[in-house]
């Protein structure tokens, strides 16, 4: 299946510079749609009020973390399909596992590579 | 007078009136039990409260060595200017990332601009410069991870400090510092620990066969 590439993707990260990162990322492969939150609740908000076909988030961001986002996110009766890559430097197999039982759709681990970027958006899209 | 068998209940009944008592404290009682003691002493006896007395007499050295030591000054200065200077590293491998970034944004807008393989050429440099740079993020966590450490260790140092100037407190012991405890995978806080150094590491492909276990 075609990868819908004009779909609003939405990145969340604390670290402005990574978003930044991310978002010239995306755009060398012809993602352009993209929007930026700086924690889980600027990005539920965003996420609610908007239409996005995709959520690549980091974990480590307060007051509401990227797992907890995940979690709110397969609460939501519309947002509950809602592809959902995570991008963090946590690399222990608890965070992969309650990431997995959270509903993740893809994990990446920091430091990360543009090749695997896409990788893991087409593999999720291709599912989704 | 103090016969030798009423030694035992002597030395708790004194424990029980001064349960902080100081080192030198004790080697004051000591010295008096053995001053007020009648009969003979056995030979177990003597070299037991020798003991006793030298080992206060190390103690209440050591605390003298302690306070010496101006301990004070690693929490009043230099864990504040080791933390200080980390958060100056963050902050300039900060702009220096931006500048960076900007500079390759450009790049890549001359991209489509290029003929034949230069265009492709920029753009795969471009691109491992951005992936370079996310070093910016994993280095900022490292480093906060070390000024968590600081600040662990700070607050360790107040405890001893606190220990060995209790006279001054009023005998009150101060809290002991919190033990680290295991991550609790129901507690989103507890998961939160930044990269792990290369060894400890799972890589993408352990993450990636991770993942395809529960499918």
């Amino acid at each position: 299946m075609a990868v819908d590439k004009n779909m609003n993707v939405l990145i969340v990260d604390d670290y402005k510079t990574m978003l930044r990162i991310i978002r010239n990322l995306l755009k060398q492969i012809d993602f352009n749609n993209v929007e930026e939150a700086a924690d889980g609740g600027e990005a539920l908000a965003k996420l609610k009020a908007g239409n996005f076909g995709l959520v690549i988030s980091d974990w480590n961001m307060v007051p509401m973390s990227g797992l907890e986002l995940l979690q709110e996110v397969r609460q939501d009766a519309r947002l509950k399909t809602l592809p959902f890559i995570m991008i963090t430097a946590e690399s222990k197999t608890e965070n992969v596992v309650a990431a997995k039982q959270a509903g993740v759709s893809n994990y990446i681990v920091k430091p990360f590579n543009a090749e695997t970027l896409r990788e893991k958006i087409e593999k999720v899209l291709a599912h989704a | 007078m103090l016969e030798p068998a009423q030694l035992p209940q002597r030395l708790a009944q004194l424990g029980a009136r001064y349960p902080e008592s100081d080192p030198e404290m004790v080697a004051d009682v000591v010295r008096a039990v053995l001053s007020s003691m009648r009969g003979d002493l056995s030979a177990n006896d003597t070299a037991l409260l020798s003991e006793v007395e030298e080992l206060a007499q190390t103690l209440a050295a050591a605390r003298a060595e302690i306070a010496a030591l101006q301990a004070d000054d690693i929490n009043d200065s230099h864990i504040p200017s080791a933390t200080d200077e980390l958060d100056a590293i963050v902050a300039h491998t900060a702009v220096a990332t931006n500048i960076i970034l900007e500079c390759c944004e450009k790049l890549d807008e001359l991209g489509p601009t290029l003929t034949g393989a230069a265009g492709q050429v920029v753009q795969d440099v471009t691109t491992r410069v951005y992936e370079a740079c996310s070093f910016q993020d994993i280095t900022g966590q490292r480093i906060t991870k070390v000024v968590a450490t600081l600040k662990a260790i700070e607050s360790k140092v107040a405890h001893i400090i606190a220990v060995f100037s209790r006279d001054q407190m009023g005998g009150a012991l101060p809290p002991a510092a919190s033990e680290c405890v295991g991550p609790d995978i129901n507690d989103p806080a507890s998961l939160m620990n930044g990269p792990q150094l290369p060894a400890a590491a799972m890589g993408q492909s352990d993450i990636d066969a991770l993942l395809a276990s529960f499918d």
